[in-house]
């Protein structure tokens, strides 16, 4: 019986893909034609705000990444624009050094945009948002003032020439198709990245940090490799803009620019590449319908960016996506297949016991967990329950790693898990899920499970970026393996709806599937069951049951005492950090003091 | 020479500390950074020298006048900017939406007022030569505002209030106190310690619309490495700031000098992301 379902599940995610790719295509081809037959009906003049909207957007489908998907807040951008096209002007005009020819100077800016860009970036990685941003605001004025003072190199306020590229690129519409060459590159390698598991990746840093790491997703390196890139077509685009203006004074670069190149984002929405495209043409032309406001232009900027933020935060992209508007059914009812789960698990390496000996941990004067001992084994469904605050949670974060006890060990098959490396816990198969769903509600259903697959990718970001057979590969086994994993706890159909307008307890149930990604060899819930209905939670537990068959050890924090002592081969109670009582369902139910303290009489 | 650096150096220290206790005196209310803190300080120059130099009024009512726009740009910006952003899911949209009214108000102010510095009034004539108004004034004004603020916080009802909302806003509602209106009131004491430094520090900033960034961006510095929400440290490392940023300025040049505090700046935040006082935080899972 379990074959043909199994054999169904693949075969409809690939089918769902390739359809949606399609629609998904449509309106960047269209863009595609229009941009290359303009010259056909467009006069000189609108040649030039097209070249400048294709210059605009190279330098705003790099930053997309950062600010649409990873949710940065980089204003100063403006500065790695400066940078390039200081940069390619001053290296072709050959003031200081030999001169060098345009294409080798404009890749010289796009290695040195990639260097500043991530200067600009590192701070990211400790600082919060407003310090972030801060911080790219300074270092744009910072810039400026560099480029005013540096007479002997920039020209000072006198400025310098940008360069010339030789033929066929010299007259005005062989510039343009070189512009839109370079920005149609970066339409289709950042939208590689926005479908590959580094865009996933990064919206899930942005909208559910946490769940990030807890499925081994770096942050450090993953910002490291889109900053670098972003800083490198900002460069390019610096390079072009300086051609585009024939002559670049410090005054060209103020932080009005960084403003558009921000909202242009914003108006598009997070998280899409046509948003932004969109946004970035609009407001480029947009200054040109209202030829009499273009003083007030940065002032309208400003309001806009007011109302988006307050009205529309999903933007364009979000008025758009016509998809997410049809109504789901009403009365869904989740059929979690867990004959399933020997094919999306498959065998798995005997691993021992995770076993936790005398651990505590306080928070100031409280102890949270004193003294506990626990052993989760593979095959086993251990059960912790206890009153509120009783360290429930916090046991399951010092095994995922978020709190470090103070004493005691935690080990998997005799070797101490490290400290404080949360995100290394992935690697080692510990997967989890969390009291409140950690999802990413902007995200399809799919893509949240596929989240959960992100380490078992082999390629490498630039790899994605140009789309390489090993992107397409990891991308098909990804999908392949989510839709499965989906169909195992019976969300298959909503694999294409948007996450946030799920129900809780599917949310709850879409969680269990992006844990079971990482084929894990220990599963750690939160209160899976809160929330649920009773038929729910008598599914669930099937379903952990069926989970701990394949020779997974599940730790199920819980207060459903029905479900703890019908599917649990061991249980553990906790009362204010300290174990109460441990043993089998059927002891602890006539443990004397549990029963006073947390069953009840 | 070291006379002078130090002297300027305090003046200006105390113009970054009195814009850092304007960051600081609305995030205790709001968990917010806004801004608008340097708009504030450019504002306080500005319509200074619209007042009283163009209108003709006495300093004393231009002074007045200009608090009372301060305070009531504070309220505006947290009707418009924080009120809607702190009931949304995302509150980090804070940072958008007040980045939104700053900029709005500073391209207003470069349209209409103008794009060069003007010159701001001269306030009183009493000493001029190496210990001229123009450095004791930002001096004078930071002890002023740290004093009422330490005397309000400490011997006031609402003062009270306004510490209880910072420490535990959730349970200061618990208690029945008015939280939204506590919120605006603290907006209107930023925005009036803000106005203050820009009007106070105005012979040195000029009447210009470009203080507004800049003051954004220093003010920041000693919040950051004061510690958030830290008046005393604000002041510490406000007057370090103006010190080193002077000492640089002559030493280095100018250019080198916001480099220098660029670095210094950003190194500092990533070694002690929490600021130099500040104690770490534990993150919540």
């Amino acid at each position: 019986m379990a074959s043909p379902a199994a054999q169904l599940a693949p075969t409809r995610a690939s089918v769902l893909g390739s359809t949606s790719a399609w629609g998904a295509a449509l309106p960047f081809l269209a863009l595609l034609a229009v941009g290359l037959a303009f010259p056909l009906f467009g006069g000189g003049y609108w040649g030039t705000i097209a070249t400048r909207a294709c210059v605009y957007w190279v330098l705003v489908a790099g930053l997309n990444l950062v600010v649409g998907f990873a949710g940065q807040i980089a204003i100063g951008w403006v500065a790695l624009l400066t940078l390039g096209a200081y940069t390619t002007s001053v290296l072709v005009a050959g003031n200081v050094t030999p001169a060098f020819p345009p294409y080798l100077a404009l890749a010289i800016a796009a290695a040195a945009g990639a260097l500043f860009g991530l200067i600009i970036g590192l701070p990211a990685l400790r600082l919060r948002t407003f310090y972030f941003a801060i911080t790219t605001l300074g270092f744009a004025t910072i810039v400026t003032q560099i480029a005013l003072a540096w007479g002997s190199v920039t020209g000072g306020g006198v400025g310098v020439a940008g360069p010339v590229f030789p033929p066929p690129f010299d007259s005005q519409w062989g510039f343009y198709y070189f512009c839109f060459g370079l920005a149609a590159i970066c339409t289709w390698m950042t939208a590689n990245i926005a479908s590959s598991r580094f865009g996933r990746a990064l919206t899930a840093i942005r909208d559910a940090e946490v769940a990030a790491e807890a499925c081994g997703i770096a942050k450090p390196g993953l910002l490291v490799a889109v900053f670098l890139f972003s800083g490198a077509v900002a460069g390019v685009a610096g390079g072009l803009f300086a051609t585009l203006q024939t002559y670049i004074t410090p005054d060209a670069f103020t932080l009005d620019l960084s403003v558009l190149f921000f909202i242009a984002i914003l108006i598009g929405g997070r998280g899409s590449i046509l948003g932004p495209l969109l946004g970035t043409m609009l407001l480029t032309v947009l200054p040109e319908f209202a030829a009499p406001l273009v003083a007030w232009s940065t002032f309208l900027y400003a309001v806009l960016l007011l109302v988006i933020v307050l009205a529309i935060p999903g933007g364009i992209a979000e008025i758009l996506d016509f998809k997410n508007r049809r109504p789901l059914e009403t009365h869904r009812a989740i059929v979690p297949r867990p004959e399933l789960l020997e094919q999306l698990t498959g065998a798995k390496p005997r691993t021992g016991a995770l076993t936790l000996k005398e651990v505590a941990l306080s928070f100031g004067g409280v102890r949270a967990i004193d003294g506990l001992d626990l052993a989760i084994h593979p095959g086993q469904v251990h059960g912790l329950i206890g009153p509120n605050g009783s360290g429930k949670t916090t046991t399951l974060n010092v095994i995922s790693g978020y709190y470090a006890q103070q004493r005691g060990t935690v080990r998997v098959n005799d070797s101490p898990l490290p400290l404080h490396a949360h995100h290394r816990r992935a690697h080692m198969r510990i997967a989890r899920t969390f009291q409140t769903p950690r999802i990413v509600g902007a995200a399809s259903v799919l893509e949240n499970v596929m989240i959960g697959g992100t380490i078992d990718g082999t390629g490498t970001f630039a790899e994605s970026l140009l789309s390489l057979p090993r992107h397409r590969r990891d991308e098909a086994k990804l999908r392949e393996t989510a839709m499965l994993a989906l169909a195992t706890v019976g969300l298959e159909r909503l694999a294409a709806v948007r996450a946030d307008r799920l129900q809780h307890s599917e949310l709850r149930f879409t969680e269990i599937a992006r844990a079971l990604m990482l084929r894990p060899a220990f599963l750690l819930l939160d209160e899976p069951a809160a929330g649920l209905s009773a038929d729910e939670i008598t599914r669930l537990g099937a379903l952990i049951v069926a989970i701990a068959r394949t020779g997974t050890g599940v730790l199920l924090v819980e207060h459903h005492a029905d479900l703890i002592f019908d599917i649990c081969h061991h249980v553990t109670v906790l009362n204010l950090g300290k174990m109460l009582a441990a043993g089998t369902p059927a002891e602890i139910r006539s443990h004397r003091e549990v029963v006073n303290a947390y069953l009840g009489g | 020479m070291i006379q002078s650096i130090i002297l300027s150096g305090v003046a200006i220290g105390c113009i970054y500390a009195l814009i850092g206790i304007t960051y600081n005196v609305m995030f205790s209310a709001s968990r917010v950074f806004s801004f608008t803190a340097g708009t504030l300080g450019m504002m306080g120059g500005v319509l200074g020298s619209l007042f009283i130099i163009q209108y003709g009024l006495p300093v004393v009512v231009g002074f007045v006048l200009v608090l009372v726009a301060g305070a009531v740009f504070g309220i505006v910006t947290e009707i418009v900017a924080v009120r809607p952003v702190l009931r949304s899911i995302e509150q980090h949209l804070y940072v958008l939406s007040t980045l939104a009214v700053a900029l709005m108000v500073q391209q207003f102010t470069a349209i209409e007022w103008g794009t060069d510095a003007r010159p701001f009034p001269r306030l009183l004539d009493l000493a001029r030569g190496d210990f001229d108004q123009q450095y004791w004034l930002p001096m004078l004004a930071c002890v002023v505002a740290i004093v009422g603020l330490e005397l309000l916080y400490r011997r006031t009802l609402i003062g009270h209030a306004f510490l209880a909302i910072a420490e535990d806003a959730y349970a200061a509602r618990a208690l029945g106190l008015p939280e939204r209106r506590l919120r605006m009131a603290s907006f209107a004491l930023a925005g009036a310690v803000g106005a203050l430094a820009g009007f106070a520090g105005g012979e040195l900033l000029l009447a210009f619309f470009g203080t507004a960034p800049m003051l954004t961006f220093y003010g920041f510095i000693p919040v950051a490495l004061g510690g958030m929400g830290n008046n005393r440290g604000a002041v510490a490392a406000g007057l370090l700031l103006g010190i080193f940023q002077q000492a640089a300025n002559f030493l280095v040049g100018g250019i080198f000098a916001s480099v220098a505090v660029f670095a210094v700046f950003i190194i500092v935040l990533l070694v002690r992301p929490e600021g130099l006082a500040g104690a770490a935080l534990q993150r919540r899972v």
